[in-house]
């Protein structure tokens, strides 16, 4: 982690200049959009540049001025972090570059950010939230509730999470600026990950039975035989971890079922 | 097939969700395949397909740069291909999950072709990206939103246009029960979230133990009901 090396090498935070709420709601809205041009060369770099231009409008000169050109050209560069939690550093570089900060501090901020923000979102969202929200539906599911409510039930947990955070990262990284660092050792983002790896295990061994039984619909002996094979294939499964996908497995063997009903 | 313009829009905003814009995950299978069957006329078996992929999906992590399946505009075709079949004939399900995985696994490849494709319209934007000019990074946004919805809008259709017909063809020549078959790809996509969910959470502590009991609980709520 080098959020560390982010804390030392940051200034504590001047007071700052104010945006707009117009412009905060134009940045919050881009963010949605932040992986719009996302590739392998310069990652997520233009969407960083992309959120924060309305800000950006706010420097002396205004669009048209040397300051804005120059900080869209330093902010649109190579960057990298969990879409959400990019959040974090579209706010303290707004601060940054509306307070004057100089170009190279600027830079290595944005440098030493990225790791970090890459690592923590992608464990507490993509490894945690997501798969926590997902299986909490098809809990559901499977204790009969209808598509409606599946669907309404993933999605508002889900973006409960996701919206709380972009606006937690946009605020904090405002109002910390470059020393944010420290807001991202908060016990949420610390020991979330973890609470939330066990509270989707949990979910899992609740939501993986019901979930079969509901699309079986047929007889306990039936849904303990699937149980019984889908436990062994498994540990198979785990075994072969990164050298077998789990989804190509299961198209080819369902490719195969499917050529063995249609011709025998 | 006059569902096919309707669904292939659905499929690109579907798509978009997946990585560019809004990220709220409509895209996730459970979602996708649901609203895709509601489109088609059968919310409910577009839910049965979508809860067949989801466990599948489970086992998918978004990384960064990591190349993984296009499930959003998969979903949509799996899912409308398994509310459209015949639901009296075996098979419905499973053939709706198998074009949806084919789908997805075509789609994970487009995600990388318009990654390097939003690198290509980067590299020739770099003087003015350089120069800090604003309409070289918005139109560069707007050009890969753009671009990916129409590479989803175009799976969908490419994919629900070739697989309908040849899911009705293989679904009239079926000859396995409903039950086997949907008994086929459950097994097959609860080993996959089985694994997928101790590759994911084994290193939390305690987290075998919280499975187990979870197990436990969805074991008695079946039973008792």
């Amino acid at each position: 982690m080098t959020a560390p090396a982010v804390q030392h090498a940051s200034p504590a935070p001047q007071p700052g200049p104010s945006i707009p709420a117009w412009t905060w709601i134009a940045v919050f809205t881009r963010m949605l959009a932040i992986q719009g041009a996302w590739n392998y060369e310069t990652l997520l770099g233009n969407g960083i540049g992309f959120c924060l231009e309305p800000a950006l409008r706010h420097l002396p000169g205004g669009p048209h001025g040397p300051a804005f050109k120059q900080a869209m050209a330093r902010e649109s560069t190579y960057f990298n972090a969990h879409p959400y939690l990019a959040a974090v550093a579209v706010g303290a570089l707004a601060r940054a570059e509306l307070s004057g900060v100089p170009a190279e501090r600027i830079e290595r901020f944005r440098t030493a950010l990225a790791g970090p923000l890459g690592s923590v979102g992608d464990r507490l969202v993509w490894a945690g939230w997501l798969p926590f929200a997902s299986l909490l539906a098809l809990a559901a599911f499977g204790l009969g509730a209808r598509p409606l409510l599946v669907v309404g039930i993933f999605l508002v947990l889900f973006n409960a999470g996701h919206f709380a955070l972009r606006a937690w990262g946009l605020r904090v990284g405002w109002k910390h600026g470059l020393a944010v660092a420290p807001s991202l050792g908060t016990p949420l983002l610390r020991r979330g990950p973890a609470h939330l790896a066990r509270a989707a295990a949990a979910a899992a061994g609740v939501a993986v039975p019901l979930a079969a039984a509901r699309v079986l619909g047929g007889s306990h002996v039936m849904l303990a035989t699937v149980l019984g094979v889908a436990a062994m294939l498994s540990v198979v499964l785990i075994r072969v971890h990164g050298r077998v996908e789990g989804y190509k497995l299961a198209l080819v063997l369902i490719a195969l079922f499917a050529l063995i009903s249609v011709a025998r | 097939m006059r569902e096919l313009l309707p669904l292939s829009l659905l499929g690109g905003v579907i798509g978009l969700d997946v990585v560019c814009f809004p990220q709220m995950m409509f895209s996730r299978p459970v979602v996708a395949a649901t609203v895709a069957g509601a489109f088609v006329g059968d919310a409910e078996r577009g839910m049965l397909v979508g809860v067949v992929l989801e466990l599948i999906a489970i086992a998918t992590l978004p990384f960064g740069a990591s190349r993984y399946p296009e499930w959003g505009s998969a979903a949509v075709v799996g899912g409308a291909i398994g509310a459209t079949l015949h639901a009296e004939q075996g098979g419905t399900i499973t053939i709706g999950v198998l074009a949806a995985l084919a789908t997805a696994w075509v789609g994970g490849l487009t995600l990388v072709k318009l990654r390097q494709w939003n690198a290509f319209l980067a590299r020739r934007r770099r003087p003015a990206l350089d120069a800090g000019a604003r309409g070289a990074v918005i139109g560069l946004q707007l050009a890969g939103l753009t671009s990916d919805f129409v590479r989803a809008a175009l799976l969908t259709a490419i994919g629900y246009g070739l697989l309908f017909p040849l899911a009705a063809h293989i679904q009239s020549a079926w000859t396995f029960s409903g039950p086997l078959s949907r008994s086929v790809v459950v097994t097959l996509a609860a080993a996959v979230a089985a694994s997928a969910v101790w590759t994911i959470f084994h290193s939390a502590r305690g987290s075998r133990w919280y499975f187990a009991g979870g197990l436990v609980v969805g074991l008695l709520l079946l039973l008792g009901r």
